[in-house]
């Protein structure tokens, strides 16, 4: 990554019990051996809720984190914006500690560097589309007039003009998370948390709500933590991910990494629903197959193309020369990438 | 049940009612265990009496002030409310209707308050309203602030749980005197009575309202930048604001029906007091138009209060001018604005001219002795079967019931062998049939119809009751029950509080059995819904004296009228529970029942009232709490027991009496509520 780092979390402990700080002789967090560690802890009847978390999130980068319900997602994002308090570790916002901060402090970076979006919406049911928008600004203090102003641009940026005066009860789902987003981008937030924005909505409003999201993204560029339970949608909208499981870490990377290289069964095991030619990139089969040779006259393609979009040239030229930013990768052949999804649903039988 | 509880209690109840039926046969009323021994009971009554008349003698110039500052602000709304035209207090009450629900309620409101006016009860309602004006802010003020500290502190919501328990099952009278004592005489009295009484509902509401506002409102006014004060005013009571509204309108109506209630002390002039002294005075047509002033009273203030709850918030679209903002405001001044100007040049509608009244009492009089006249054949008879065949075998017992004299014929030994040979043989069927729980019940019901319940051993009740707790609530409970009820015996108040459970129980068997089956009737016909719910409305909002007046006109002062009052009171929660819970099933289980070919009869009896009954058993522990705050007004009608030794005290002014009955009244109310919410929690747990 060639961006600076905007949000770095390292070592973060979450424990649950009756006097979690027992286990923390220092509070950054770090041991020997984490998953030991937490096996201590879980033995000495407390809950781990989060063990040994560290992970760096880039500047305009989409950072998801991937696990079933109890594997401790929600918890670390909350550890990230300080709704919870981490027992133990450090949590980096451009270089500054947030967990030394005070409550006026934090106040303050909630009120103008973090926006959040909560899976069931959150919205004040009192208020409509607007001052629900608005309320963020109207907590800072901030005048009816401008307020108003800055409100409707990002209620028009996500598509609700003209409902302004709705109360939420009157929006549908997606409606009423487009609100939720709105309010979270009110405050121009440098980093931007979302905790399974689109879970509570149905299959085809979901997508439509990935789609916009993205737009979104590639208009305000934002630094962004993106919790979800659903595979496809990480996969969908990752430029890296990190896949929990009760509360660790199991592998961190972008979605091809994890699924040419899965760190063990529980992460294949994701991967096996996943429509490989979709995901497999002809960067990745590049590296895999370590060929040699520039092969100047072969056709050249990008290094994030899916193989799905690979086969015609292939079909022509039985090889192609892949290019990634930092120039050319190397060679990928039909047989480099029949062997690497041969692999992929040997994988898959077992 | 587990394994071994279950041997336990077959094993236990056996040997309990042994030890119940050898105690009857071989003990004599004399004896210790039947009844507790006068010269053994514990002075509780004069030992309060003396730390009360200490405490007043000590304290009192601290309450006398506080009497006199809050009598300050009553006489002023007071004559306030009498200088203003009556045309004025119709057009604003029309107007608040109007904005808290609709021209309905409008029209409804500006016809009761005419009706006051008409009939002349103006004064008195005014009187009531007085109190009630004064007494519900500041009820749901301290309401509030209890609320929101048992919500900040969990510490703080420990005392303060069980403190509203006390307070909303001591029957509110017990606690007229002690007011009586430290604030003397006055309206104040009907003040902070209501204050005492009307407060807790606000506290739980404020409670369960910030409780319940979900997290990720919480949290995303915390991730806006709220600071503590921002996120409780401006996030979570927001939030909570419909349950806060419930919760006053509750507090409302609570207070309402207090300042009904304390005018009992007198000297208030107010609605109460006039009927309360025609109901004495047995002047039943003043009583029923005065009675119906406070109902009317009662239900305006609840549908109101209620509106404003219940509104949902403006629905956008409308404009913001200072206008349509405010439209109800300007309405109602223009509105009280133009009926004062009109009252200055019309003196009727100043005040309302008396050779104007409409007061039918005399022909309604004339009327209902036509009719009790016509009817009285019936009625007799009614209250006779009710009287030889229900109230008093449970009372005394089969053996002194059966005489030539009401039954016709003598209990003979013959009668008492075939008698219990019937009992016996009955339960051993269902023991038999696999039901060891009703076998035991039938059992006792058996020994309990034979010797009546205030001749069974206290000893023997004492210890089945504790048996019980124990089965229901495990140790906790059973300690509990029996420490309540020996306070019961050692204060010498067993004799009252078993005839207040014989009065209750009948009334509470009669209104579980009717009310269930109209709930059940109601549950599967739309039609009887709709018909049943808004008298249930009506009665629930009735204040409990209004409710009495009927039952009295025709079936005199006694312990029958009595009965139909707790009845027709105690139903309400029986009704509305049953339909609840039949009404509110998971709907794939009644869709499966249907697929395997349920009849109607089937699945209502197979599928649906099985299910629901976790919430039908907490419509009984409702059924049970309404009879008994009903109990005790229903004293005032003559029936023995706690209710009538709470007005001996109030009556004689004697502090330790009243407030024992009270407790007793309490811990009766208290016994019944956990034993109930612990066997629907059985069974809850049980499906679950």
């Amino acid at each position: 990554m060639d961006q600076p780092v905007k949000l770095a979390c390292r070592n973060v402990w979450k424990v649950y019990g009756n006097h979690p700080d027992q286990f923390f002789e220092q509070g950054n967090g770090v041991v020997d051996d984490a998953s030991a560690h937490a096996a201590a802890i879980r033995d000495a009847g407390h809950i781990v809720a989060c063990g040994d978390v560290s992970f760096d999130v880039h500047v305009g980068e989409i950072f998801v984190i991937m696990g079933l319900s109890g594997s401790g997602k929600s918890t670390i994002v909350r550890c990230l914006s300080r709704l919870v308090e981490p027992t133990a570790g450090e949590v980096l916002l451009d270089g500054e500690n947030l967990l030394k901060k005070s409550s006026a402090e934090l106040i303050e970076i909630r009120r103008h560097k973090m926006g959040m979006v909560f899976q069931s919406f959150g919205l004040l049911p009192h208020l409509n589309v607007m001052d629900n928008v608005a309320f963020p600004l109207k907590l800072q203090g901030i005048g009816i007039g401008e307020r108003r102003e800055r409100a409707q641009r990002v209620i028009d940026l996500v598509g609700l003009g003209g409902r302004e005066r709705s109360y939420p009860r009157q929006l549908s789902g997606g409606q009423q998370q487009r609100v939720g987003i709105a309010r979270s981008l009110a405050v121009e937030p440098d980093i931007w948390f979302l905790d399974e924005p689109f879970s509570a909505l149905d299959p085809l409003i979901r997508r439509e709500m990935q789609n916009e999201f993205l737009g979104i993204q590639e208009q305000l560029r934002k630094s962004i933590v993106f919790i979800t339970h659903d595979f496809l949608e990480a996969l969908r909208i990752a430029d890296r991910m990190m896949i929990m499981k009760d509360g660790q870490i199991v592998q961190v990377g972008t979605p091809a990494e994890l699924i040419v290289n899965p760190a063990d069964d529980y992460v294949a095991e994701f991967t096996t629903d996943v429509p490989i030619t979709r995901v497999l990139t002809a960067g990745a089969i590049a590296r895999e197959a370590n060929g040699q040779g520039a092969g100047e006259d072969l056709p050249e393609v990008a290094a994030d193309c899916c193989v799905e979009d690979l086969l015609p040239a292939l079909a022509s030229a039985g090889s192609v020369r892949v290019r990634g930013d930092g120039g050319v990768l190397g060679v990928a052949t039909a047989a480099d990438v029949i062997r690497m999804l041969a692999r992929e649903s040997r994988a898959e039988g077992r | 049940m587990p394994r071994d509880a279950d041997s336990l209690s077959r094993f236990l109840w056996p040997v309990l009612i042994g030890l119940l039926l050898l105690a009857q046969f071989a003990g004599s009323p004399g004896d210790w265990f039947i009844a507790w021994p006068t010269e053994w009971v514990l002075p509780f009554t004069s030992s309060l009496n003396t730390a009360m008349d200490w405490f007043v003698e000590t304290a009192g110039w601290f309450f006398r002030g506080l009497s006199d500052i809050l009598a300050v602000p009553v006489s002023a709304v007071q004559k306030f409310l009498h200088w203003l035209p009556w045309p004025v207090v119709v057009a604003v009450t029309a107007v608040l209707s109007w904005a808290a629900s609709g021209w309905r309620l409008a029209l409804f409101s500006t016809l009761a308050l005419l009706y006051m006016v008409v009939v002349g009860y103006w004064p008195e309602s005014m009187n009531s309203l007085s109190l009630v004006i004064i007494s519900v802010p500041l009820a749901i003020a301290i309401g509030f602030a209890f609320g929101v500290w048992g919500f900040r502190s969990e510490r703080a919501a420990g005392v303060i749980q069980p403190m509203l328990d006390m307070l909303q099952t001591i029957p509110a009278f017990a606690y007229l005197l002690p007011i009586l004592l430290l604030f003397g005489f006055g309206p104040v009295v009907g003040l902070i009575a209501s204050l005492l009484y009307a407060f807790p509902p606000m506290v739980r509401n404020t409670m369960l309202g910030l409780r319940s506002v979900p997290t990720d409102i919480v949290e995303s006014g915390l991730m806006s930048g709220a600071t503590p004060r921002q996120l409780f005013w401006q996030v979570r009571i927001p939030a909570a604001s419909r349950q806060l509204l419930l919760g006053a309108n509750q507090s409302t109506m609570a207070a309402v029906s207090m300042v009904i209630i304390a005018s009992i002390i007198g000297g208030t002039a107010d609605i109460g007091w006039e009927v309360l002294s025609r109901i004495r005075k047995a002047q039943f047509g003043e009583s029923i138009l005065a009675g119906i002033v406070i109902a009317l009273l009662a239900m305006v203030i609840d549908r109101i209060t209620y509106g404003f709850a219940g509104r949902e918030a403006d629905d956008g679209e409308r404009s913001a001018s200072p206008w349509s903002r405010h439209r109800y405001l300007w309405i109602g001044l223009v509105a009280a604005l133009v009926t004062f100007l009109l009252s200055t040049v019309i003196p009727a509608l100043r005040e309302w001219p008396r050779e104007w009244e409409i007061y039918p009492a005399e022909a309604m009089n004339s009327w209902l002795e036509g009719f009790i006249l016509t009817w009285s054949e019936f009625i007799g008879t009614l209250k006779t079967i009710a009287f030889y065949y229900l109230m008093l075998p449970v009372r005394v017992g089969l053996v002194d019931t059966i005489t030539p004299f009401s039954w016709g014929f003598e209990f003979t030994p013959a009668m008492r062998w075939g008698y219990g040979a019937a009992v016996l043989a009955l339960s051993a069927w269902t023991w038999w049939r696999g039901r060891f729980h009703l076998a035991m019940t039938i059992m006792f019901l058996g020994i309990l119809l034979y010797f009546g319940l205030t001749k069974l051993s206290w000893l023997v009740l004492v210890l089945m009751a504790g048996a019980l707790g124990y089965q229901l609530g495990g140790r906790r409970l059973a300690v509990g029950t029996l420490a309540a009820l020996g306070f019961l015996v050692l204060a010498g108040i067993w004799p009252q509080a078993m005839l207040s459970v014989y009065l209750c129980g009948i009334a509470v068997l009669i209104s579980f059995l009717v009310g269930g089956c109209i709930g059940v009737i109601a549950s599967e016909v739309g039609v009887v819904s709709r018909v049943v719910r808004p008298v249930n409305d009506t009665l629930q909002t009735m204040p409990l004296f209004v409710i009495l007046i009927p039952f009295v006109m025709i079936f005199k002062i006694g312990e029958f009228s009595a009965l139909l009052a707790i009845v027709a009171y105690a139903i309400v929660p029986a009704i509305r529970y049953t339909e609840h819970g039949l009404r509110n099933l998971p709907n794939d289980v009644i869709e499966a029942a249907t697929c395997m070919g349920c009849t109607r009869w089937q699945l209502l009896t197979q599928v649906k009232l099985p299910l629901a009954m976790p919430v039908i058993m907490l419509g009984l522990n409702q059924t049970i709490m309404y009879a008994i705050a009903m109990l005790v007004i229903a004293a005032l009608v003559g029936t023995n027991g706690l209710g009538q030794q709470v007005y001996i005290g109030l009556g004689d002014g004697d502090f330790g009496i009243g407030i024992v009955a009270g407790i007793g009244m309490a811990i009766i109310a208290m016994v019944a509520d956990r034993f109930t919410q612990g066997w629907s929690a059985a069974r809850q747990a049980a499906y679950s």
